[in-house]
């Protein structure tokens, strides 16, 4: 039997995941808590999306070009 | 033949001048100051001119750039350690705010549960979204402001950090898991509060 997680301890699991693998215990453990947790649910999920943040950036960069040539006449 | 270089070279020019904003609030995230975020942008552009005189035009330009932009950006931030400007900090005094959003037993206390953002995708491409997150990385403590962008805008490994900063990888774990809950609760009220 493994003790029932809280959120505090489950978003420590949440960011750690972001940064290296978690072992088999500690995804189990995360898995159950978000499975009973809406909140934490919710928090994973903008975990995830400042997680993308890098990525975006880089499309970001593209698209300034995108707006800059469909305001030239070109098409891309 | 003399003609075509000179267009290639003002559209160059007028690419690296469209992106050029985007790339100093980038690097400004990232060193905290902003004559030093010109600065990198600039040696960035410089170094870009120079390695590439026979510009084609060709796409994914803008994304090249910004990978040399992000070697400056590590040279900028290795001169700012180098100089005393940034003494990256094991601990850091935001155990308070990070308590804040728990009860003792553990729970979210009850004003910092956190809610819906809506579409993942529909908030990455709001520029609303982008000047919130600006403003809230700006509100973060240096450290964690200075690790959280390493690891999630630079792309650098927690081990790669250590070496960047001399921290224990156990601590850049603990103040990247802080700055992830300081950011989302600040971003959360903002993003939230003007849509309602
Ligand atoms: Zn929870």
């Amino acid at each position: 039997m493994f003790k029932m997680m809280m959120c505090k301890e489950a978003t420590h699991l949440m960011s750690k995941r972001l940064d290296v693998p978690l072992t088999f215990q500690e995804k189990l453990s995360l898995k159950v808590h978000l499975a009973m947790c809406s909140y934490c649910t919710q928090c994973n999920q903008q975990f995830s999306l400042l997680h993308e943040t890098g990525k975006q950036y880089e499309k970001l960069i593209e698209r300034d070009i995108v707006t800059l040539s469909s305001g030239s006449g070109d098409s891309r | 033949m003399q003609q075509i270089t000179t267009e290639g070279n003002q559209e160059r020019m007028q690419r690296l001048v469209a992106v050029r904003p985007r790339l100093i609030s980038f690097a400004r995230l990232q060193l905290r100051d902003l004559a030093r975020a010109e600065d990198a942008v600039q040696e960035a552009i410089e170094a870009a001119i120079e390695k590439d005189d026979t510009f084609a035009g060709r796409s994914g330009y803008e994304t090249w750039v910004f990978g040399i932009l992000k070697y400056k950006i590590l040279d900028s931030l290795r001169a700012q350690r180098r100089e005393g400007w940034w003494q990256p900090l094991d601990e850091e005094l935001d155990e308070a705010a990070i308590d804040r959003q728990f009860q003792k037993n553990g729970r979210w206390d009850q004003e910092a549960r956190p809610s819906d953002w809506g579409d993942p995708e529909t908030t990455l491409h709001s520029e609303r979204f982008w000047k919130i997150f600006d403003l809230c990385m700006t509100a973060l403590p240096d450290t964690a402001a200075r690790v959280f962008s390493l690891r999630e805008l630079m792309g650098l490994s927690t081990e790669d950090i250590c070496r960047e900063t001399g921290l224990k990888q156990n601590n850049c774990w603990v103040i990247l898991h802080r700055a992830r809950l300081r950011l989302r609760a600040c971003i959360e009220r903002d993003w939230l509060a003007e849509e309602a």
